[in-house]
């Protein structure tokens, strides 16, 4: 009962700043400190994602289906290198440097590159989805991998077990939940990726259709397409919640024994 | 009959020797304990007879093939149990059969007779989060059981828990060990419980570590549920510690191996 309680108010709290900010953004815009044209109250880009609604879904399908595509493929590059660069501690130390750096560059930037070589089709937006989500799910399983309890590692050793077995039934058990995180990451950056690339040239698309309510300086749709993009994401980030929940059921007994040789327990 | 024996294990690292012409031998059925203080090679010597590594020279036998560094022979428990959170219980003790080859069901279907002989009945499809301390120790036992081929090695299984679930798992282990027919090599360093549980003591001292003196307990099973109450178990304890104070005060003074 009282982690209930808890769990409301650590509900409520986030839920009463959010609602105090909209609060002050509205009467920020109803007493005309700032004009309405220059910040639309937020009835105002409600009632423009209502009126756009056909038309903001058809351009949200299109986002969200290239930071899926792209998203997925993403995960699954960063499963096989971080796979290998485990099997081959050489590829580890010649790769993943060069990983790091390539993190360095700004994603704005090679996004008009994609587009002058690939063209305007929805090529160059999955790519640049999957450049911004392979890294957080590669350095989390590869960080994961290597979370695995050695002493277990050893003891499965003991049995003759072989790489494989290791890696099946100790490493990759141990590196989930380092792959959830990353993959929340990912998940958050991935239509973040799709609109940005949307930006620099193609015909549909979130941030097609931002480029152009931004030439029409039409603000209302430039706060409403935001909200669908935060709420489109924060979407596929509960997915990636619910599909972690599901892939290790195990964890939600975790809280009722901390630290695992059961000090202070009795037997039985 | 002989399960086990080593021969002269001799084993440096990094040009410090740590343990010198280590012979143990193990008879079926029987429990021994290698008894040291810390530093006394005690995990090395775990690690070369579950065939982790190989010792410089000197060779292991398992009813008397020679096993030297060869894994997947005797398995054994830690302190830490070890058990795997991500499976349920059943598939973590069936692990060892599951790692020679057999299937998942096969492997569950051979594991679930011995739950009750371990007092793990019901326990089968949680997982190791749900069990308490002692049970986990079982449940880690039991995986320890189902991979072994007649011994098992314990490396202070019991020091985590608390002194009831020690003493519980104690007389437990002795019931367990003459019902299965357990041959075990306890590896520990507490005077206690060596002298509860084993049938022979062999000390592991000095640096490196040598046996030098084997202490036979002669208590039969049945009559070690109140051993430690006993004045002869004080006798065996003085006299474990006077080796173990003299075996301090030698290496201290840097005199072994005179």
């Amino acid at each position: 009962m009282k982690e209930r309680l808890e769990s409301i108010r650590n509900k409520l709290l986030p839920a009463g700043t959010f609602c105090l900010i909209v609060l002050l953004w509205w009467a920020v815009s109803a007493l005309g400190i700032i004009p309405g044209y220059m910040l639309p109250s937020p009835l105002d880009v409600v009632s423009a994602l209502v009126r756009d609604f056909s038309n903001l879904m058809f351009h949200a399908w299109v986002s969200v289906r290239e930071a899926i595509y792209g998203l997925l493929i993403g995960v699954l590059l960063a499963f096989g290198l971080a796979c290998a660069m485990e099997r081959f501690g050489m590829l580890e130390k010649a790769v993943l440097p060069l990983l790091v750096v390539t993190q360095t560059i700004p994603t704005i930037a090679i996004a008009p590159l994609l587009v002058l070589w690939m063209g305007f089709g929805a090529a160059p937006k999955i790519t640049l989805v999957v450049v911004t989500t392979f890294f957080p799910v590669a350095v989390g399983l590869l960080d994961g991998f290597k979370s695995a309890d050695p002493d277990a590692v050893a003891l499965l050793r003991s049995m003759n077990a072989t790489w494989w077995q290791i890696f099946r039934h100790v490493r990759f058990p141990s590196a989930l939940p380092f792959f959830f995180s990353g993959l929340r990451i990912s998940a958050s950056y991935a239509v973040v990726g799709a609109v940005i690339s949307e930006w620099l040239g193609g015909f549909e698309g979130l941030g097609v259709y931002m480029t152009r309510v931004r030439k029409a300086y039409a603000f209302d749709k430039m706060f409403a397409v935001i909200l669908l993009i935060v709420i489109v994401s924060l979407l596929l980030m509960k997915l990636v919640n619910v599909i972690r929940s599901l892939s290790m059921p195990w964890l939600k007994y975790r809280s009722e024994t901390a630290g695992g040789n059961g000090k202070g327990r009795i037997a039985k | 009959m002989e399960l086990l024996r080593t021969e002269g294990i001799t084993k440096s690292f990094e040009n410090r020797m740590i343990l010198r012409n280590v012979s143990i031998h193990l008879e079926e059925g029987e429990l021994i304990s290698l008894l040291g203080l810390s530093g006394s090679g005690k995990s090395t010597l775990l690690n070369i007879l579950s065939g982790l590594i190989r010792p410089d020279s000197g060779k292991v036998f398992l009813s008397g093939k020679d096993t030297t560094g060869q894994p997947g022979h005797i398995s054994y428990m830690l302190q830490k149990d070890l058990m795997l959170e991500h499976k349920r219980v059943i598939d973590n003790v069936s692990l060892p059969l599951i790692i020679r080859g057999m299937k998942k069901e096969e492997a569950r279907a051979k594991a679930d007779p011995y739950f009750s002989a371990f007092d793990l009945e019901g326990t089968q499809m949680l997982y190791p989060a749900q069990l308490s301390g002692g049970m986990r120790q079982r449940a880690a036992l039991l995986r320890t059981y189902l991979g072994s081929r007649g011994i098992i090695l314990l490396d202070e299984p019991f020091s985590a828990l608390d002194m009831i679930t020690r003493s519980q798992l104690h007389d437990w282990y002795l019931d367990i060990t003459d019902k299965m027919h357990l041959s075990t090599v306890l590896i520990t360093h507490d005077v206690d419980e060596a002298i509860l549980l084993s049938d022979r003591i062999c000390l592991l001292t000095g640096v490196p570590g040598e046996i030098r003196h084997e202490i036979r307990v002669d208590v039969p099973r049945p009559e070690r549920r109140d051993f430690s109450l006993r004045p002869d178990f004080m006798d065996y304890k003085r006299q474990i510690r006077e080796i173990l104070e003299e075996s301090m005060k030698l290496s201290a003074e840097g005199r072994y191996g005179e």
